[in-house]
């Protein structure tokens, strides 16, 4: 067998050595520390965690330390709250049908209008099956209407779930506060943490929380694996049946190498959160103020002073992000963008919608999300290629006036507009 | 990422005759700044000749709007404004070794630029037939006004057959919940609007009864077919068997004999009877449908 062959050719277009990987909201690398811990369990302890034999044992032990391992992540009370799940789609999934099926009398949601969309489309998705949604709108900087949200509680609602921070602006919401709100109606309490875990210390003991979903390959474990924070005591009903795995709430063979891996990766993350914060937010905000200073008709999204400390969204203004990411792609620079047409829609992220950022700069709107291993030579490189960049991209803009370097929004007025 | 073709990328990075055409006579404004498309086109067409003599873009747009808008100017420049209207969007992929199909409204686009162009040149109005609904088939780019019409003018109540109609999933199929759910909240609204009473069709009693209905079904059908550049002509009709001749983009289109079936539901509906629909002539290889 020849192993030399190459699996595929969509490597990066240039050597990772001089790369520059910004969109770690979107994954992760994967620590190589992980993947050391995790190898074993693909070669050597390859035994059933169920069994009782000396194949199954050290196995199911591994689990039991990679549990606690998050639990100490998201400060839980036992670790068995922690279930683990195949990502934080199904662990979202599971937190929504559960509420349902366990509160069957009660027939509303409450949810906002920018979650991701694990959160939107199953809640699309009960809505078209008679349940009420209570979509809590944003206001132009992203933050939850706390007042709809306030009269949207009521002994009718099963379950509130809201994000914890944006994915694509990394603005918080105030979710300890959210919590504690719908607790005084007895309402159970979801939220996505999955751009929190990992970013900003988390406490879920003596909080409202009741379910909170996290990813693991949002912070340096491999893809393929999350977690179901369920705090003990609450009603639960599970979405996977047919096995005694996970206490019986996710029934189905245990991932293994994965569990072992996010165990791991919470485990340095639990330490990053303290030692490595700082130094990245230093390097968003330096990414932000030169772009911002470089590139005129430039402007931030989301609610600057009060996100993750690894994301900024800046939207330029008369250019379409597709393009800009295309263009920084050639320098080996990698970002995401709300732009339409990156993913295929037509219309912009519904999150740059929600905020009522207008259509000329929301398509124009990329996500820089930094991680414990951005360097200060990958924020260079941004603030050298990015600038050009978009100012080439303006010179082919009809709604941009090359002459004086101002848009011309007012002159150009295409038929269908 | 887009897996754009080396073509799109080398028109993208280094665009042609991206500028605006001094002294233009001819200018074409397109798109939507919702839909994150906008294009500029500018020409200066010759007077005596009526052949552009340069054309030039400005695209606010993804790589493939501005690859289609490049592509544009050097497929029109040196044709005459008529060989240059006779350009298909499918020309302007072709000529960048194709597109995703989620990009195909780029070409679209561009083909819509230069007949506002076009338009503006000869003093006549544009009228832009652009539906700005939701999209569902990204596939052949369909939307769901464009789903709604059909589903009300033909009555349609399955997927198969709005598959069959308007082409709407007819590839990929990741679209197929959502159209049912079109579907669904169609047929609410007509169900609401019908009348309980039916009028109860019987077969036709003479052999012009029968032309005339089967010619009536047709025209019915003609608009659809013709907006995807096709078109149906009555050849022959024996007791219950109907002879047709696809015509068009129809003669050929691998989804042929879905239409054909689906001609012969509706024949069949208007006849009361069952109707069995041949094929002749563009179409033969189609075969019976039967």
């Amino acid at each position: 067998m020849n192993l030399n062959y190459k699996c595929c050719t969509g490597t990066p277009e240039s050597d990772p050595l001089g790369s520059a990987y910004l969109d770690n909201n979107a994954t992760t690398q994967v620590d190589p520390k992980v993947v050391e811990a995790m190898l074993p369990f693909l070669t050597q302890f390859y035994g059933n965690p169920s069994s009782i034999h000396s194949f199954g044992r050290p196995v199911g032990q591994a689990i039991e330390t990679a549990r606690q391992q998050v639990q100490e992540l998201i400060g839980a009370e036992f670790s068995s709250e922690v279930v683990f799940t195949s990502c934080a789609t199904e662990a979202t999934t599971t937190a929504i049908l559960s509420a349902v099926e366990a509160f069957p009398e009660r027939k509303e949601i409450v949810t906002s209008v920018v979650e991701h969309p694990a959160t939107l489309q199953m809640c699309e998705h009960l809505q078209r099956k008679g349940y009420t949604i209570h979509w809590i709108p944003v206001d132009k900087k992203g933050r939850i209407d706390m007042d709809a949200y306030k009269a949207a509680l009521s002994d009718r609602v099963a379950l509130v779930t809201m994000m914890w921070a944006n994915n694509e602006t990394g603005t918080l919401f105030p979710i300890r506060g959210m919590a504690e709100l719908a607790k005084a109606h007895g309402i159970l309490f979801h939220t996505d943490a999955v751009q929190v875990a990992g970013k900003v210390p988390i406490q879920v003991a003596n909080s409202g929380i009741d379910l909170l979903s996290l990813s693991g390959h949002k912070f340096h474990a491999p893809k393929g694996i999350g977690a179901l924070y369920l705090r003990r005591g609450t009603k639960f009903r599970p979405l996977m049946r047919g096995g005694h795995q996970e206490r019986g709430r996710r029934a189905g063979t245990e991932n293994v190498s994965g569990v072992v891996a996010l165990g791991a990766a919470a485990a340095i993350a639990a330490e990053s959160v303290r030692t490595d914060t700082a130094r990245i937010s230093m390097m968003r905000d330096r990414l932000e103020q030169g772009l911002l200073a470089r590139v005129p008709n430039a402007f931030v999204t989301g609610d600057p002073g009060n996100r993750v400390p690894n994301t900024s969204n800046v939207a330029f203004e008369y250019v379409e992000g597709e393009s800009i990411l295309l263009m920084l792609n050639q320098f080996g620079i990698a970002a995401s963008s709300g732009s339409a047409c990156t993913s295929g829609s037509l219309e912009p992220s519904h999150v740059m919608r929600a905020m009522e950022i207008p259509y000329t700069a929301a398509h124009g709107a990329i996500r820089f999300s930094l991680s414990r291993f951005t360097t200060d030579e990958m924020i260079d490189a941004v603030l050298q290629e990015l600038p050009p960049i978009v100012a080439k991209l303006r010179t082919l803009s009809p709604y941009w006036n090359e002459a004086e370097g101002v848009p011309h929004t007012e002159e150009f007025a295409p038929v269908f507009g | 990422m887009w897996n754009y073709s080396e073509k799109v990328k080398e028109h993208f990075f280094t665009p042609r005759n991206a500028k605006v055409v001094e002294q233009a006579n001819a200018i074409g404004d397109v798109g939507s700044i919702s839909c994150g498309d906008a294009l500029r086109l500018t020409l200066k067409v010759n007077p005596d000749t009526e052949i552009i003599e340069d054309a030039g873009f400005q695209t606010f747009g993804c790589g493939s709007a501005i690859a289609s808008s490049s592509a544009l100017t050097e497929i029109i420049i040196g044709k005459t404004i008529d060989e240059a209207k006779a350009v298909s969007n499918q020309e302007i992929a072709d000529y960048l070794d194709g597109l995703p199909p989620e990009k195909m409204h780029c070409s679209v686009m561009g083909m819509e630029a230069l007949h506002a162009a076009i338009a503006q040149y000869r003093g006549e109005e544009f009228v832009d037939d652009h539906e700005e609904g939701e999209l569902i088939c990204k596939c052949f780019a369909i939307d769901d006004v464009m789903i709604r019409r059909v589903v009300a003018q033909n009555k349609l109540s399955t997927l198969e057959e709005v598959i069959n109609y308007t082409k709407a999933g007819g590839a990929c199929s990741a679209c197929h919940e959502k159209i049912e759910w079109v579907l669904e909240s169609c047929i609410e609204d007509y169900d609401a609007a019908s009348t309980p009473a039916s009028v109860e069709l019987t077969p036709p009693k003479s052999i012009v009864e029968r032309v005339k209905r089967v010619e009536a079904v047709l025209d019915e059908l003609r608009p659809m077919l013709q907006a995807d550049g096709g078109d149906v002509q009555l050849a022959d009709i024996d007791d219950d068997m109907v002879f047709l001749t696809l015509t068009g983009a129809c003669s050929g289109c691998g989804l042929s004999g879905a239409t054909l079936s689906m001609i012969e539901q509706r024949l069949s509906e208007a006849l009361a009877e069952p109707i069995t629909v041949y094929p002749v002539g563009g179409a033969a290889h189609a075969g019976g449908v039967s």
